[in-house]
């Protein structure tokens, strides 16, 4: 179990170099090597959506792939953009809206429901539904969460800019 | 004294910046200097004799710090024997009952009793090498007889669990009022029916988890444990390690929810503390999702054989049930959840006689503990059920057939006569019930507005129902909470109490309740809990308490402190006590501008200060307990319009209303997320989560992908209508409402489905609903339709 890879990273815009072994996943490498302890582990088999993480800007699961797969890609994490500002307005909605109890699954929320506005500008009530069920909440019922999103989703700024660009469809590298 | 401001007000919540940025700290999250890992060895069969643990090539694994097993604990720690298993000495004299709770060892030594106990462990540099040694452990078990329903459990000839308890019940009691069912007239109606509660549990999206450090400057240990009951962990432990209780410390960190299955005290928070002496290192252990859907407490699981009599009007005059609740191997909270059976089946109803009986039967399946709501779905389900059946058999609307037994408003308060878990006989202290199903009905667009539109889809072919519940629930149990208030030399106020926020939002609504004591903004209160170091005695949040007894202790300590803050301040102002008033963060003559803030009143009353009043000690800080006389009754009806699609057997929920009165709200927004979170979790329990064990006892749903939780897609459109009628228990007025919301969703999906195919003749008399069966009535009925 010494087999160590070396693997550059952009986590959260900072250049990371680590040696790390092939079996280390993603969430532990962010977690216990970079302390990004932001991102939760809820279930470690993909369903839940705690970990979800921006790879190379597409939501991921990060307990679903090695550390190594990150080698020569960037991450962005809760911490990362939130401290970017990023998902400020989400933030502010999800206050708001009593969008969060335990706040366990929030990260993970939050990184999906940005991913989620980000690709898909013009969302109905349907698609935020729909696409914000990438997640597993057990303390909302889900209906605050989705408030928030809309809210955001409707945003006069993010109307406007929605209107300048075709929303983008397509496959997504996973 | 106070006039509310801040209570009643929906604030926002204190603890979301930190937990919408990814700065909330759980206990996967805290990580010690030379930490150890460590994972557990579980059991893959359901019943098994121990011949022999090889652990010679996990021990030989690089990283491998120690591989224990049960002898190595043997002499040092004791089984676990749960503090709430022995119900009140004012329930026992009660209560005709026999309880036999087994002991609950930390590792399995001779025998394993259900999938996924624990048997052995493994202490690694990682976790990756712990897991890797636990596969490497070479057990060799004689598999034995499995027990995997309590009906086996309960044949004559059945191998026994325990064998020392020389039974496989493992609780049992019974209580009745009034006639016997066998001496009522014959000319009355009767019902009689097999209802059944299948498993299912909490599974929070954080699973449980445990780290302790052992300071051997002092000899204490630190425990963090993500629990709902710290002060109940550093009782265990001190009690265990032999340590007084001021040298162990147990703080609950951020709780990635909870709903119940943190809320008592697990063997893992017992072995790590007493590794992490023994080893002299840290240790941390954090469930998979794996072990938590194996291991930590399910919920639920009876069958009731109920039979109600009625007369020919709808008024009930009797019922009974006979219970019997698969326990799984262990019962760690003995029978509480009969207990909370038999206190809330009769709902808000008049029931003149009663006649019930409780077994709990041992099996080879995982422990079953309370769970959010505990015994107060499951015994709505029965009679909610009973009352559809009734409404049935008479041909009277199932709202009619509650209006006619509901307990009015001008009964209140009304006493069912029977005792609580308590021990005290229950009291329904205030509401009106019939008005919660009216404000339903109405939310759903009204009765008669309904059955029309149902007609008419009928018509179409389309199938709707109308699915009710009316509950009551005993909440903000006792014995008691308590409240440590300060004002500390800058003027902050700083509350302490016992409970444990698992998603709460302890820290906003305990600041509401100060803020109006202390005529200050939420803001300057800083709220300590889930630490056992901020407060002598705590009990914990379960069991929809919180609200009620830690803020009616804020209450009680902070008018004790207050009349020391009013003489400091009178003093300070050179006048009466009785002329000076709290205003604006501090202390002031009545009628006149000039306020002397906390801040200079705490630097006078400081300790060493010259500036007290003759007479007055040192300090601002009041430790009271809030000792409750019983439980407040919360109560609600849940109605929903239901829709059966007849050829898949998809139930829709069209839309769902929560009519819900827990006396006066202390933050409405979270209040309402409470109860929608509920239903959510009710809804999920009756459409998608079900525990599944098979023949030989093997837990078929291990995994996210077989047991299923649901998502935001799944949810229906949900209304909350809140009433709020004030108990007089407490000054506050507040009842508890964590649990509602779990309460009324089996019945109402369940009553849906019959109404809507009531021409079918099918009855749901289980609280997981098959699509299957829908699918086969419906197919049933085309056959006859064409065999005509």
């Amino acid at each position: 179990m010494n087999d160590r890879r070396d693997i550059k990273v952009v986590v959260n815009g900072r250049h990371i170099f680590e040696s790390v072994e092939p079996r280390l996943l993603l969430s532990d490498f962010l977690r216990q090597t970079l302390g990004l302890t932001g991102t939760h582990v809820g279930c470690e088999h993909g369903v839940c959506g705690a970990c979800t993480i921006l790879f190379d800007g597409h939501a991921t699961r990060s307990c679903l792939m090695f550390a190594v797969q990150a080698h020569g890609h960037a991450i962005e994490t809760i911490e990362g953009l939130a401290e970017s500002g990023a998902i400020h307005e989400l933030q502010q909605a999800f206050m708001k809206h009593h969008a969060l109890q335990c706040g366990f699954c929030t990260p993970g929320m939050l990184v999906v429901a940005y991913d989620l506005l980000k690709f898909s500008p013009m969302l109905s009530s349907h698609a935020i539904r729909e696409g914000m069920s990438a997640a597993l909440c057990r303390c909302t019922g889900y209906w605050n969460i989705l408030k928030a999103v809309e809210e955001v989703a409707n945003l006069p700024e993010r109307r406007a800019a929605a209107d300048e660009r075709p929303p983008e469809i397509g496959a997504r590298p996973i | 004294m106070t006039t509310a401001q801040f209570v009643g007000q929906s604030l926002r919540r204190k603890e979301d910046a930190r937990l919408t940025s990814g700065q909330g700290r759980y206990i996967a999250d805290i990580r010690l200097p030379n930490m150890a890992h460590v994972a557990f060895a579980r059991s893959p069969f359901a019943h098994a004799r121990i011949r022999k643990i090889d652990v010679a090539k996990a021990q030989a694994l690089p990283g491998v710090v120690a591989v224990y097993f049960a002898q190595d604990l043997a002499g040092d720690l004791e089984p676990l024997r749960g503090i709430l298993t022995t119900p009140p000495l004012a329930w026992r004299s009660h209560v005709q009952h026999a309880i036999n709770i087994p002991e609950q060892p930390l590792l399995a030594r001779d025998t394993v009793r259900y999938v996924g106990e624990a048997y052995a462990l493994v202490i690694a540099e990682n976790r990756y090498v712990a897991e890797d040694a636990v596969e490497l452990i070479e057990p060799d078990f004689e598999p034995l007889a499995v027990l995997a329903e309590p009906s086996q459990a309960l044949a004559p000839d059945a191998v026994l669990i325990h064998p020392d308890l020389k039974t496989n019940v493992v609780g049992a009691f019974r209580l009745s009022k009034g006639v016997d069912h066998a001496d009522l007239p014959s000319s009355l109606r009767r019902i009689r029916r097999r209802f059944e509660n299948h498993r299912f549990l909490a599974s929070p999206i954080e699973c449980r988890g445990v780290v302790a450090e052992y300071d051997g400057r002092n000899n204490s240990i630190s425990i963090w444990s993500a629990t709902q009951v710290v002060h109940w962990v550093r009782a265990e432990v001190a009690k265990q390690l032999k340590l007084p209780e001021a040298q162990v410390r147990c703080i609950a960190p951020d709780v990635g929810g909870g709903f119940g299955v943190k809320g008592r005290v697990y063997s893992e928070e017992i072995i790590l503390p007493f590794l992490a002496r023994k080893l002299r290192r840290p240790m941390s252990w954090i469930e998979d999702r794996q072990e938590h859907l194996l291991n930590s407490t399910h919920a639920r699981d009876d069958v009731h054989e109920a039979e109600i009599v009625f007369d020919d009007d709808g008024k009930i005059v009797s019922l009974k049930d006979d219970l019997v609740f698969d326990a799984g191997a262990y019962a760690p909270s003995g029978i509480a959840c009969l207990a909370n059976v038999s206190t809330h089946i009769c709902g808000p109803y008049r029931v003149p006689n009663f006649a019930f009986s409780a077994t709990a039967v041992a099996t080879n399946k995982a422990p079953n503990a309370p769970y959010r709501g505990t015994g107060r779905p499951e015994g709505s389900f029965v009679i909610e059920r009973l009352l559809d059946l009734m409404a049935h058999e008479l041909a009277v609307d199932p709202v009619d057939i509650r209006l006619r037994n509901m307990i009015g408003p001008q009964e209140m308060p009304f006493r069912p006569g029977l005792p609580y878990r308590d021990g005290v006989p229950i009291v329904y202290d205030s509401g009106d019930y019939p008005r919660s199903l009216r404000l339903a009905i109405n939310a759903l667009g009204g009765l008669s507005e309904f059955r029309s539109r149902q007609q008419q889809a009928w018509r179409a072919g389309r199938y709707l129902g109308l699915g009710i519940v009316s509950y009551v629930e005993g909440t903000g149990v006792g014995p008691f909470e308590g409240a440590t208030i300060r004002i500390d030399s800058s003027g902050g106020i700083v509350v302490a109490t016992g409970a444990c926020s698992s998603g709460q939002g302890h820290e906003t609504v305990f600041a509401q309740v100060a803020a109006d004591e202390w005529k200050v903004e939420p803001s300057d209160v800083t709220v300590l809990i889930s630490d056992t170091a901020v407060i002598a005695n705590g009990f914990g949040t379960l069991a929809s308490r919180s609200a009620v007894v830690s803020s009616s202790a804020i209450r009680k300590a902070s008018a004790v402190l207050r009349q020391k803050v009013l003489e400091v301040g009178a003093h300070l102002l050179e006048c009466d006590v009785g002329d000076v008033e709290l205003r604006d963060g501090g202390v002031a003559v009545k009628g006149i501008p000039h306020v002397v803030s906390l801040k200079e009143i705490a630097l006078a009353a400081h300790p060493g200060s010259k500036r007290r009043p003759p007479g007055v000690s040192g300090g601002l800080e009041v430790t009271e307990y809030f000792e409750p006389p019983t439980v407040t009754w919360a109560y609600g009806t849940h109605a929903a319009v239901v829709e059966v699609v007849a050829d898949t057997g998809e139930i829709r929920i069209e839309k769902y209303v929560v009519a819900h009165d827990a006396g006066v709200l202390l933050n409405p927004m979270i209040a309402s997320g409470q109860i929608m979170g509920g239903v959510c979790q009710g809804i999920g329990g009756c459409l998608l989560e079900k525990v599944v064990y098979d023949a030989e006892g093997q837990n078929l749903t291990g995994s996210f992908m077989d047991y299923l939780i649901p998502v935001a897609a799944q949810m229906p459109p949900i209304e909350i209508i809140h009433t709020e009628t004030p108990s007089p228990l407490n000054e506050l007025g507040v009842k508890g409402l964590g649990e509602g919301g779990v309460v009324g969703p089996p019945g109402v999906i369940a009553n849906g489905v019959c109404d809507a195919l009531r021409h079918l003749g099918l009855e749901v008399n289980r609280s997981f609903i098959d699509q299957a069966k829908i699918i086969a009535a419906f197919a049933q009925a085309d056959a006859k339709e064409r065999a005509r």
